[in-house]
């Protein structure tokens, strides 16, 4: 355990020691932030509506302003995350520090995991900043904090699934740039991979639904825990780990 | 303390490492010596753990490599031959992860990275990133990243690649004075530095031990015969015949002559000290004896000869005397 935090820290001081993290923090911000601005601009028009009309049921901040706010924001982690990832293995083939970590006392396992929360710690940081919105909505209107609790537990376990997949796809490259494209591109995937599922029998329509990474998180955002979803993220995740495990000791054996 | 036992690794149809046996001892310095692609750093990054081995096993400190990797890695020190450096750390942080991930108990990191960096001469530069250290500087935190944990093996790949020679000389002696408690494989393609800083000498070709031997008993088997120069000033007379005369003398070439002066290389019987008889004859007829000395194979020689194809070429008959 104390080896995974060794690795974890030093991946998380690898990223703000360089302007990664700074860039990644600093873009998210802007882009969160824009987008939070224009749809408080919507919710503020839809209340201003109901508030017209008199006898039409009360605006909700959870359902028409938090839910689609983090909806919205998960683009921004689809862009961002496979930038976060792509350097997690390629890096340190190409500069030859995967030899230290592959001859130091550590199993492989202890590395990759290490590496999972070093990536999981900037992503929960920037899923920090957006604490400072969610705040502002606190301090000026009555929002439910259950339905926000169980957005951000969904958010940390739909993350763990792209890190995951990136380190898996860090991990067969020497080359950042191939990595990043490639993990954007299975992360693109796997969020419409439901887009056709109306178009198909009743049977791939669900299993093509129940692979969609992003509808997952629509009943976390509603205030729901379903172990379906769970099961789901964590597996997930896992099997992410899994592979990367598989491919690093393959690595080894190629050379 | 490490033991190699018909160790092999193929890449698909390619064999870098074939049936590779040899033992080194405690406290002893062995030296990894070949041509490039020979097999030297993938043996090393078997007996490292880096990688397994398609056949065979490696023993480092009593622990199998393949079946006790955490064991073994705990007591082996390695600088691979790029030092792995992590560019946007400080000279002291990166050394202090290496501690934390080689196992060194926290308390005592900060005085093992002290004595570490102390000891290859870093101390100057622990405040500075790693990434703008010169070539030798990194090298050398490279070695006191394997130091660190205090390892009863290290390996270390072209450690004095990259230095310079005042850095060379002092790396050399660290390593000899790291010998007594800790048993080191050192790879090189500076042949001089095996015989100055090795007990033992493995020489690797094309993946096989070409020969394994102490590098005097090396230079020594090699030589067939015991060669003389010798410069004299025969007055005209025609030394050659004269020296031929001498008993125990083989052969006599005719290297070079300035006006009276003339130089020969003089062959004598294996393990026939003639010099005492060479002088004598050439004083004897009245000429002066110039210069008389062993002419010695290097261990240049029998790399050369160990790790060509037609070995005869290289031991051929004198390259030239030099200078």
């Amino acid at each position: 355990m104390s080896n995974v935090l060794a690795i974890a820290q030093k991946e998380l001081k690898a990223y703000f020691a360089s302007p990664i993290a700074y860039t990644v923090l600093g873009f998210f911000a802007l882009t969160y932030g824009y987008f939070f601005y224009a749809l408080l601009l919507y919710f503020d028009r839809q209340s201003m509506q109901a508030a017209g009309f008199g006898g039409a049921p009360p605006v909700n901040v959870n359902e028409q302003l938090i839910r689609p706010v983090f909806l919205n924001a998960t683009v921004i982690f689809l862009f961002v995350l496979p930038l976060v990832t792509m350097r997690t293995y390629s890096e340190e083939k190409r500069s030859g520090t995967i030899e230290l970590l592959l001859t130091s006392p550590l199993t492989d396992l202890q590395i990759i995991l290490g590496k999972f929360f070093g990536a999981m710690g900037l992503y929960a940081s920037m899923l920090g900043l957006t604490l400072v919105h969610v705040g502002v909505l606190f301090l000026f209107g009555n929002p439910e904090w259950k339905p926000v609790a169980t957005t951000y537990l969904g958010l940390l376990l739909m993350g763990g699934c792209f890190i995951s997949v990136g380190l898996f796809i860090s991990s067969l490259t020497k080359n950042q740039i191939v990595a990043g494209m490639v993990t954007f591109a299975v992360f693109l995937m796997l969020w419409v991979i439901n887009w056709i599922a109306s178009f198909t029998g009743p049977t791939t329509q669900a299993v093509l639904n129940y692979l969609s990474i992003t509808d997952h998180l629509d009943d976390f955002t509603k205030g729901i825990l379903d172990t379906k979803h769970l099961v789901y993220y964590l597996s997930f995740i896992t099997f992410g780990l899994f592979l990367t495990a598989r491919s690093v000791d393959t690595e080894r054996w190629r050379g | 303390m490490i033991e190699v036992q018909h160790l092999s690794k193929r890449y698909g149809a390619f064999t870098a490492v074939d049936d590779v046996s040899f033992r080194v001892e405690r406290g002893e310095i062995l030296g990894f010596l070949g041509p490039n692609g020979a097999g030297k750093t993938t043996t090393m990054r078997v007996l490292t753990g880096y990688m397994p081995p398609t056949g065979g096993k490696a023993l480092v400190a009593g622990y199998d490599v393949q079946e006790q990797p955490v064991e073994a890695k705990r007591r082996t020190g390695y600088l691979p031959e790029t030092p792995p450096l992590y560019p946007d750390m400080s000279v002291r942080d990166y050394l202090l992860f290496c501690a934390r991930i080689k196992g060194v108990p926290r308390g005592e990191r900060k005085a093992r990275v002290a004595t570490a960096m102390e000891k290859t001469r870093v101390a100057d530069m622990a405040a500075r990133h790693c990434g703008k250290l010169s070539k030798g500087y990194k090298q050398r935190v490279g070695l006191a990243q394997a130091l660190l944990h205090n390892p009863d093996v290290l390996i270390l790949d072209e450690p004095t690649a990259g230095l310079d020679p005042k850095q060379i000389i002092e790396t050399r002696q660290l390593i000899k004075q790291l010998a007594g408690d800790h048993t080191i494989i050192l790879s090189t393609h500076i042949l001089p530095e095996v015989s100055q800083t090795c007990q033992r000498v493995v020489i690797i070709n094309r993946g096989k031990v070409v020969a394994v031997d102490t590098p005097d008993n090396l230079t020594a088997r090699l030589r067939g015969s015991e060669k003389m120069y010798l410069q004299v000033d025969a007055l005209g007379a025609d030394a050659g015949a004269r020296l031929a005369s001498v008993p125990g003398v083989t052969r006599v070439t005719a290297s070079e002559a300035h006006g009276p002066v003339a130089a020969f290389e003089v062959e004598s019987e294996q393990g026939r000290d003639v010099r005492r008889e060479l002088a004598a004859a050439v004083v004897g007829s009245g000429w002066g004896l110039l210069e008389l000395r062993p002419l010695r194979i290097s261990l240049e020689d029998v790399f050369l000869q160990l790790t060509t194809q037609e070995p005869t070429q290289a031991a051929a008959p004198a390259e030239g005397t030099d200078e």
